[in-house]
């Protein structure tokens, strides 16, 4: 018998409309020594079988059927007091380390309190094993550390103080929900080879609950693939990921950008949505093409810009942070241009100026002719109309007090006020058309629609001005693997039917190989390395951007 | 892709807020009460048996009548007489009637000015915000009591007695107005700043709309939950605030009483046994302010807003 | 760390500014201060010259200067209706508010924090919703209605409790204080019993909504699932981090008590700065007003003052360096 084995298990909320079922007729074990990669989309239950395992289902969760067997105790029985094994057997660890930790106490007064809550050792010999965790999880230095508190420490450090925690009382099994999802890729990297390390020093069940494909692959040693709470396929990553037999895992894994080359379009199996490139576009009819010459569209010239802390109310003056320091680039017509680096890069901010929402501190930016700082007045309207951006949070780009079609009305009478409402009525529905959202969509409010669907939303809103240049700012990466192919597929549709310019924003490596042309690699506001997408992802000469392709878990099943 | 909607009806009736309205008593008998009341007070010349305010319509031979209930009492005046005869449950609805128009008229004026400042200062940021901020601050500091009395005192000092019967009404409704607007503004601000950060704040940016569409199109349409949580709550003070200044001798003139004016003309009776006079107007003032906290902490369990 | 008391200082004293011109207005532009001062009978002559005197001829900004300059000294000129100094009255009915205030203050906060801690960690219990019921309820009483009610039931029917003023007092130094005799202790019940009911019911929501709040945070959950005990989540974690907020709103609270003590002074007719005030309103007692408006500031900005320094003992945000470097 396996160490932890899960059998039928069935979990269910009841909301006031319905009961959902989250978790359907799971069965699956974990040994001893394994990392078993839970995989699966927003909605598959794969969160809700890990906090099940230690009975923290939120309100109103409930286990209505099956058996979590630890060795010979039921965890699903409600008989058994499951709060015992917390800590002790089982660890649980959280996606964002920044709110994990109390930050009132400091990390050695929190180890110690887990300590002793477990383990009848003095306060002296507490200490020492807390400090040795601290050793353990790669904490340098960690006998002065010890009494730092949590916001002292890094993004990533503070994760490694997280996993200390939660191997304070040597449990057997270690649940990892979404460890990496919110640290940068070379981050990821040291914790997802930490998890291996201590999966073999100590010999743990590792169950690692992730959307991310590419971690499984690396990472895992059996995988289970999670649909709507039922498991759709289970076995070696090889196996599944490598050679699926179920449409769901094919369709899943197709949609996985590749990192060793680009392809075309993502293959989008079984999808009932056409595309846009099939259909006669209607809003080319109003679109004047140009062709494209590949001149420059776009030059930024030694662009910076710092933020000071200029209220006096503040605590103490701050040095000024130097988010954009001396860049410089060119996006030419019809290209699409990448942006890469991880947070705190300042690649969106470099966006938000291309765009003119905020000033740079010095530095210029061409758009056309013209130098964009001093536009104002009718020329100012006429560059908000050739420039328009897709934002990353498809939940808070369009405002949800307003109907869908008032939102993308609302650009076309801005820069066209003699248009009548017949024909603002037939735009928005072209518009609709383009992104391949069905005209009754027109009528509703944005929370009627799922994040994929806002986005193609947010880009129609974006076309209705007619722009040149599309600035996309990460406009995936709140969204599923196969949503994500979904629009990148329709962007790059609209890119060649349009002949948009796109300036393509992601900390996402594979994403920017399939989306991009040309690729700037960022890092603490400074430019890198400007190549080709093939030159750079081939023979990066950059140490950073090596570094970071290194880093980059490799989907390769 | 959630259930199609159509109408506005459509949209009430499946909206999570209504649903848990109707499912909620307290939200339900509250909103029942504050219904009867409003209607009641402001059709008063309709509702009420007697006219208080007339004095030929008085006779002292009725004065300090006790309750129907009581010995002595008898049905003509439900809950009594006061000492010049007046009939307690007429005065009542056409005290409500006041307070309810001092605190909504000073409510109202607060919202305006502090939503607009407050939206304003965190739309533009920079030195006018802060002056806006500080300028709050500086009115925090001095308790809301405290402000509506020395503009109180202000204005006796500047007009004459006879006048200032006549304007008392406004003074009240500015001094409880003026004093309450920092609230308004800070949480305006608050959300404003919230909002301005979100990407749809950007795209009417980048789409070039003016400030004045973004913040009064875009902006406050999606500040309006919190400032609806506070504003009913503060409603609730403001009648509360109306009725203690009354109560103190500086609100509203004992000619045309509001409920605090009638607790305290019946407070001076309270030792002699007269309970009655002051009972039933601060029953009243309770019954009122209760229902409407009561659908102001409803307000805040279901829209959940962050107050701070 | 040094710098930031600075700047608080530097607002504390704007703030104070900004008050005193408030309060200098009130006093140079309400009536006219000269025939505030003089009968009647006073000749134009002997006004001129007692304009002159008093300086009311210079440019207002020396005049402010003066003012300033009198105001840190508590010099506020004399009552227009009693004829006495203003700070000799001030002084005379500080103790009388301070000791209601500060017992109102013990009570609403004792009281608050503690139901609001259990409301907040039982949310569903009888008991809670109970309370929570009875807060709502305390704050729709306002003030004067709670002080009415308890004169009436304490003082005219059980006859058990004195219904105005401060029983016995003893005399320490220039401080009168009804805290050493058994009927000044008596009559100090009510009054702040009144005072603090409203306080109390605001404080019991505030802590509790901090509580509930903070129970649902990442960190919470994570202490529950490396299985941290019930008590000390609740009092380890949940109560630190909950006393952040509660500093504030308690140290505002104790401002405007000393504001509401007015009404309860006006009710229970206690001899305090409150019953002084509102005597001040209405007969337009400028000199008096103005001290007064003075003096609250001053406590609000103290308060604030030592909530700053409260903030930096609890929170660790505040007083440790961030050194957000990556590995």
């Amino acid at each position: 018998m396996d160490f932890l084995e899960i059998t039928n298990l069935n979990i269910s909320y009841l909301t006031r409309r319905l009961l959902v079922t989250a978790v359907q007729d799971v069965s699956f074990s974990v040994k001893k020594g394994e990392i078993l990669g839970l995989v699966g989309e927003s909605g598959s239950g794969k969160s809700t079988i890990g906090r099940a395992i230690l009975g923290l289902l939120d309100e109103p969760g409930k286990i209505e059927g099956g058996s979590i067997q630890l060795e010979n105790l039921n965890l699903a029985d409600p008989a058994t007091e499951v709060s015992a094994f917390r800590g002790k057997r089982i660890g649980l660890i959280f996606q964002d380390p920044q709110t994990s930790l109390n930050p009132v106490m400091t990390v050695g007064e929190q180890l110690l309190e887990t300590i002793q809550t477990h383990l009848q050792i003095d306060a002296g010999d507490a200490r020492k094993r807390a400090i040795e965790l601290l050793d353990d999880v790669g904490i340098i230095d960690a006998k002065t550390r010890f009494d730092d508190y949590p916001h002292q420490f890094s993004g990533g450090m503070r994760q490694r103080v997280v996993i200390a925690l939660a191997l304070c009382a040597d449990p057997d099994i270690l649940i990892a929900d979404e460890p990496t999802t919110a640290l940068d890729v070379s981050i990821q990297s040291q914790i997802l080879a930490l998890l291996q390390k201590l999966r073999s020093d100590r010999n743990l069940a590792v169950i690692l609950i992730t959307h991310d494909m590419a971690v499984i692959s690396e990472i895992a040693d059996r995988v289970v693939v999670l649909k709507d709470g039922r498991i759709v396929e289970m076995g070696s990553p090889a196996a599944v990921l490598g050679n699926p037999s179920q449409t769901y895992t094919k369709r899943l894994v197709s949609s996985v950008p590749p990192t060793d080359r680009r392809i075309h379009r993502f293959p989008i199996m079984n999808s009932d949505q056409g595309s846009a490139a099939d259909q006669n576009l209607k809003i080319l009819n109003r679109w004047q093409l140009q062709k494209n010459t590949g001149a420059s569209l776009v030059r930024v010239k030694s662009l910076s810009k710092s933020f000071s802390d200029e209220s006096f109310m503040r605590i103490a003056a701050k040095e000024p942070v130097h988010a954009v320091r001396d860049v410089s680039f060119e996006i030419r017509e019809g290209e699409s241009f990448g942006l890469v680096g991880e947070s705190g890069s300042g690649k969106s901010t470099i966006a938000k100026m291309i765009v003119k929402l905020i000033e740079p501190t010095s530095g210029l930016i061409f758009f056309e002719q013209d130098d964009i700082t001093t536009l104002e007045g009718p020329t100012l309207l006429a560059f908000r109309r050739k420039i328009q951006m897709v934002f990353q949070d498809p939940y808070s780009s369009l405002n949800g007090r307003m109907k869908i079609k008032n939102i993308i009305a609302e650009p076309i009478l801005h820069h066209n006020s003699q248009l009548g409402q017949m024909d603002i009525d037939h735009y928005v529905d072209d518009l609709l058309a383009a992104v391949d959202l069905a005209a009754s969509s027109r009528d509703r409010y944005p929370h009627e629609f799922s994040g994929g669907q806002r986005q193609r939303i947010s880009i129609a809103r974006a076309l209705a001005t007619q722009p040149k240049l599309l600035v996309c700012d990460e406009p995936t990466s709140a969204l599923d693997v196969s949503i994500q192919a979904q629009i990148l597929n329709l962007l790059k549709d609209l890119q060649e039917k349009l002949g948009l310019t796109i300036l393509f924003i992601s900390h996402d490596l594979p994403v920017v190989r399939q989306m991009c042309d040309r690729i700037a690699v960022l890092r603490d506001g400074a430019v890198c390395e400007i190549a080709n997408a093939e030159r750079l992802f081939d023979a990066p000469t950059h140490s950073y951007s090596r570094h970071l392709l290194n880093s980059m878990p490799k989907f390769q099943p | 892709m959630a259930k199609r909607t159509t109408g506005i009806v459509d949209r009430i009736w499946d909206s999570d807020i209504f649903h848990s309205f109707i499912h909620s008593p307290t939200a339900l008998i509250s909103s029942c009460i504050l219904v009867i009341i409003l209607l009641t007070s402001f059709f008063c010349e309709f509702v009420a048996p007697h006219d208080p305010f007339t004095p030929s319509s008085l006779s002292l031979m009725d004065a300090f009548t006790p309750p129907f209930w009581v010995e002595d009492g008898n049905t003509v005046f439900l809950f009594g007489t006061d000492g010049q005869g007046r009939d307690l449950f007429s005065a009542i609805l056409y005290g409500t009637r006041i307070s309810l128009i001092v605190g909504f008229s000073a409510i109202l004026f607060s919202v305006i000015f502090g939503v607009l400042l407050g939206l304003t200062a965190g739309y533009f940021g920079g030195r006018y915000e802060t002056i806006i901020m500080r300028l709050a601050d500086v009115q925090l500091t001095i308790p809301s009591i405290l402000m509506a009395l020395l503009i109180d005192g202000v204005v006796r000092g500047l007009i004459s007695r006879e006048l200032h019967d006549e304007v008392a009404i406004f003074v009240l409704i500015f001094a409880i107005g003026i004093s309450e607007w920092p609230q308004f503004a800070r949480v305006a601000r608050g959300a404003t700043l919230v909002e301005k950060n979100k990407d749809y704040i950007s795209a009417a940016r980048i789409i070039g709309l003016p400030n004045g569409i973004i913040m009064f199109k875009h902006i406050l349409p999606n500040i309006l939950r919190p400032i609806l949580v506070i504003g009913t709550i503060g409603l609730a003070l403001a009648i509360l605030a109306e009725s203690t200044l009354s109560f103190l001798g500086v609100g509203v003139p004992p000619t045309t009483p509001s409920l605090g004016t009638l607790i305290r003309l019946g407070n001076d009776f309270l030792f002699s046994g007269e309970w009655w006079i002051s009972f039933f107007p601060s029953f009243f003032l309770v019954i009122l302010a209760f229902s409407i906290n009561l659908l102001g902490d409803w307000m805040r369990d279901t829209l959940n807003p962050k107050i701070n | 760390m040094f710098s930031y008391f600075l700047k608080r200082i530097v607002q504390s004293v704007g703030v104070m500014l900004c008050v005193a011109l408030l309060s200098f207005s009130l006093f140079n532009f309400v009536g006219d201060p000269i025939n505030n001062m003089v009968g009647e009978e006073t000749s134009t002559e002997e006004r001129a010259e007692l304009r002159e005197t008093l300086g009311l001829n210079d440019p207002i900004h020396i005049q402010f200067g003066r003012f300033v300059a009198n105001a840190i000294q508590f010099n506020f000129g004399k009552s227009y209706q009693l004829r006495r100094p203003v700070s000799e009255l001030i002084a005379e009915r500080m103790p009388a508010t301070l000791e209601l205030v500060i017992a109102s203050s013990i009570l609403a906060l004792g009281f608050g924090v503690l139901l609001g801690v259990y409301t907040g960690i039982n949310r569903t219990g009888i008991l809670s919703n109970f309370i929570l019921f009875v807060s709502l309820a305390g704050v729709s009483l306002p003030t004067f209605v709670i002080g009415i009610l308890l004169i009436y039931i304490f003082a005219v029917i059980l006859g058990i409790l004195p219904s105005f003023g401060r029983g016995e007092v003893v005399q320490i130094g220039f401080w009168r204080t009804g805290l050493l005799t058994a009927s000044g202790l008596k009559a100090l019940i009510l009054p702040s019993l009144t005072l603090s009911l409203f306080q109390m019911t605001y404080i019991i929501r505030l802590v509790r909504a901090e509580i509930v709040e903070i129970l649902q945070t990442d960190y919470i959950k994570f202490a529950r699932a490396r299985g941290i005990s019930n008590h000390s989540v609740y009092f380890g974690h949940a109560l630190r981090n909950s006393l952040i907020p509660v500093v504030t709103i308690a140290g505002i609270n104790i401002g405007t008590l000393v504001a509401f003590s007015i009404i309860t002074e006006t009710v229970f007719q206690w001899p305090g700065m409150g019953f002084l005030f509102i005597q001040a309103v209405k007969f337009v007692d400028i000199p008096i007003m103005s001290a007064y408006l003075v003096f609250i500031a001053l406590v609000f900005v103290a308060i604030n003052f030592i909530v700053d320094i409260l903030y930096f003992l609890i929170d660790p945000r505040l007083r440790t360096k961030n050194e957000n470097q990556d590995g």
